[in-house]
């Protein structure tokens, strides 16, 4: 778990550093930023393992509001509290909202035309994909779960074929599954 | 917007509306897009402040901007403002719904994320934020099963090659260097020029 906590490693040199990293982050984020955030923050910069992602992701999935909101709130306030949470939230809604209100105001009907459609339509299947991507890379986690990685990897299926296949819904699958898979990690692990 | 409606909003209303988002913010476990329905109902079937083509085009317009997906509210709210009297209340308009929006869960989130930091020796803290990581990892592969699916079926023919630009990007950034931008702009040009 706490493997890499003794040698130092990158993070965020300043406030300025974290509103434009989050800014960059979320211009790239077509059909989602979480793809981008995983990619940027865990393989490239290297701010967080993938161990800490997952834990990070886990308590803004958890919280009602929008999870990529909150997962820029998590890492902000991770590094420089209050004051890093308020800059990546800045970071990742100030300039796209700029952009979307250019948009909205010069080229109002600009989805309904068909090459636009169709671009849309190629950009959402690659952008379905990455998130997938994004979940495969995060499954190598597991191997070193204290559940064993049987367990975890049992846990991880099954929740995703009650929620894709069958299509329960998070409040039925986060207080079932979670809670049970807690309750189990919680007698594996010491205190 | 044209095809819009002419609205005289008093500020009850644009308190109604910001309460209502403030509540719709606590409810939006999953994000805000899964509060959608919710909107649809309150905006244009019970008050008539957005038409239902305006709320769509808030909804298609976001996604088809760089962004996180919630900017989406702040559309709704920019065209509530412009059915009510143009620009400024359009800009008051956005403020009232993002802010409401957004205000009860990152206060929420960040004094759990804060409280959970500060306490993350515990074994209860540390069992919670390990014990869900099967849980979100799988989240993340059924949100993209569940976007490529609803994506392949927008198609007007041709779902297989749709899937088929999904698998792959998966696989090539899954195992490969490639930049996300290069494939998403591959995407967008395939589809640009007729062959999705």
């Amino acid at each position: 778990m706490n493997t890499s906590t003794a040698q130092p490693r990158p993070q965020p040199r300043s406030l300025a550093d974290l509103f434009i990293s989050f800014t960059l982050l979320a211009l790239q984020g077509f059909g989602g930023v979480l793809a981008v955030v995983q990619h940027n923050l865990v393989e490239k910069k290297k701010w967080l393992t993938r161990e800490e992602f997952v834990e990070e992701w886990a308590v803004a999935q958890i919280m009602p509001g929008p999870n990529v909101v909150n997962l820029a709130l998590v890492i902000g306030g991770r590094y420089f509290g209050l004051r890093g949470a308020l800059a990546a939230l800045a970071g990742m809604l100030l300039v796209p909202l700029m952009l979307l209100l250019l948009l909205a105001i010069t080229y109002a009907h600009v989805s309904d035309h068909p090459g636009i459609a169709g671009a849309l339509r190629g950009m959402g299947a690659v952008a379905a994909g990455l998130i997938g991507a994004s979940g495969l890379k995060l499954a190598s986690t597991l191997k070193t779960h204290p559940l064993g990685h049987v367990l975890a990897i049992v846990f991880c299926v099954l929740t995703l074929i009650v929620i894709a296949a069958f299509r329960w819904p998070l409040y039925v699958v986060l207080p079932v599954f979670g809670g049970l898979s807690c309750f189990l990690t919680y007698r594996k692990i010491k205190s | 917007m044209s095809g819009g409606l002419v609205l005289n909003l008093q500020w009850t209303d644009w308190l109604s509306l910001f309460g209502h988002y403030l509540l719709l913010s606590m409810l939006s476990v999953g994000g805000a897009i899964s509060t959608t329905s919710e909107m649809h109902r309150y905006l244009v079937e019970e008050h008539h402040w957005l038409t239902a083509s305006q709320f769509n085009a808030s909804i298609a317009i976001a996604q088809a901007a760089p962004g996180p997906n919630v900017l989406f509210v702040a559309l709704m709210g920019w065209n509530v403002g412009m059915n009510a009297g143009g620009m400024p209340l359009a800009f008051f308009g956005m403020l009232v719904t993002m802010v409401g929006i957004l205000l009860p869960s990152t206060t929420l989130t960040y004094l759990a994320a804060q409280w959970g930091h500060r306490n993350r020796e515990l074994r209860a803290v540390r069992a919670f934020k390990v014990g869900m990581g099967p849980i979100v990892i799988a989240l993340l592969l059924a949100t993209s099963w569940v976007l490529a699916n609803t994506n392949a079926h927008a198609a007007v023919g041709g779902e297989w090659k749709l899937w088929l630009i999904s698998i792959l990007s998966a696989l090539l950034i899954w195992r490969t260097r490639i930049h996300l931008l290069v494939l998403l702009a591959f995407g967008a040009l395939l589809g640009g020029l007729g062959l999705l």
